[in-house]
């Protein structure tokens, strides 16, 4: 046996030289893995938080109704009752948040009808699409069209 | 990690200032715990995306209100989502090996809407296609990422962590439906969040938000009353390339053979 032994002081060598290098390795572990990581999968749970953190740009068309109330209601009885709000009038998450002080841009009627009513023969038959310069002769849409309840 | 925690609460400081919403959650945000956050649970959701595609007329108002919400750079190969357009032109029907491959395009990734360049007329095929991220539960650019930088979030949804993205692209070239891009101001990746800032709030997507026939729905399959049950049990839906076993959470009714 103590002829077996007879090179501990290499051994121990060895076995310090290990521990420190588990210690080099769980020490640089817990310095560089970021905190969080692992705790639902291979990221950083943070992560997710980051992601969460960000304000709505739109406001969304519950919050319109809180004041609007009245242009919500024609809009759910006419033809455009599926329509958002911010289908049309842009994002309006600054403007519901300041309550009103952030006024929205004012919009281009004849632009915004032609993105979805124009003809084109890409679109859903069912969809109501009309030739816009041939239709309109001329007039603004909203002339003859009101856009929260279209239907002449 | 002290300076980095620093300035992570350097940073979350600034949005509280910014919201009141965030105030409430903010001991738990602190903490790193959004499944702690008031009202939301990340056990309690599943996030998919029904889409009608034979309700897209092409509006273009999803690509617009993706670019506002989620402050995505200008230009169709900055897109967290995008409108295609499939045109078949008419062919003689005895012959059908003469069947012409689509056309497919999507200027300024239907942003402004698609002007009509197809002729009317008997024979052809044409109709629009909305793309975004799939969120799938087996995603091939999750696997691919060498930092952890991308992740399946315990409810459903594909996200990037863009603090640790080192912009080495290999998810952008895992993708099969071509859903990521690099974002040029901060040289990291980016794609659909499937708005998580807004979903854990309560809100829809921004896309789904304003979509103005419905064609695009999100839904939460943990949630028994969402109304994408019924859409689902009620069409004969379709995912993208099914043959890729990637486990795509975003479901179309009306998908047609050429759509890839």
């Amino acid at each position: 046996m103590r002829q077996r032994f007879r090179d501990t002081e290499h051994l121990v060598r060895l076995a310090l030289l290990f521990a420190a290098g588990t210690l080099v390795f769980v020490v640089a572990r817990a310095l560089l893995v970021p905190e969080g990581f692992g705790e639902y999968g291979h990221f950083r749970s943070g992560a997710m938080v980051d992601n969460q953190l960000r304000e709505p740009v739109h406001a969304g068309r519950e919050a319109c109704r809180e004041c609007h109330g009245d242009a919500a209601a024609a809009l759910a009885a006419g033809g455009h009752a599926g329509v958002g709000c911010e289908s049309c009038h842009g994002a309006l998450g600054a403007h519901a948040r300041s309550e009103g002080e952030v006024k929205p841009a004012e919009l281009d009627a004849a632009a915004l009808c032609s993105l979805c009513h124009a003809r084109n023969v890409a679109r859903p038959a069912r969809q109501p699409q009309v030739d816009v310069a041939e239709h309109a002769e001329g007039a603004a849409c909203t002339d003859c069209h009101e856009a929260h309840a279209p239907a002449l | 990690m002290s300076v980095d925690r620093r300035k992570f609460l350097v940073e979350a400081t600034q949005f509280l200032i910014l919201t009141g919403a965030a105030s409430e959650a903010w001991p738990f945000v602190a903490e790193g715990h959004p499944e702690a956050a008031p009202g939301y649970d990340v056990s309690r959701h599943w996030w998919a995306m029904f889409i009608d595609a034979e309700k897209c007329i092409g509006c273009g108002r999803c690509v617009e209100a993706c670019k506002t919400e989620n402050d995505v750079p200008d230009g169709a190969h900055y897109s967290r989502t995008w409108v295609e357009r499939y045109y078949i032109p008419a062919h003689d029907v005895t012959r059908p090996e003469s069947e012409p491959s689509p056309h497919v395009d999507s200027p300024e990734a239907g942003r402004y809407g698609f002007r009509e360049i197809y002729p009317k007329g008997p024979g052809a095929k044409a109709f629009f296609v909305p793309k975004l991220c799939n969120h799938c539960t087996h995603s091939p650019c999750v696997q691919v990422c060498p930092v952890g930088a991308t992740f399946e979030s315990p409810d459903g949804v594909v996200m990037v962590d863009k603090k640790y993205c080192i912009g080495c692209r290999y998810c952008v070239q895992a993708c099969p439906y071509g859903c990521r891009f690099i974002d040029p101001r901060t040289n990291t990746v980016d794609k659909c969040s499937l708005c998580y800032h807004r979903i854990t709030k309560g809100l829809t997507t921004a896309c789904c938000e304003v979509c103005p026939t419905g064609a695009r729905q999100l839904g939460d399959l943990k949630n028994p009353d969402d109304p994408i049950h019924e859409l689902l049990s009620t069409h004969k839906v379709q995912v993208l390339k099914p043959n890729m076993a990637t486990g795509a959470k975003v479901y179309y009714n009306g998908l047609d053979a050429a759509v890839r």
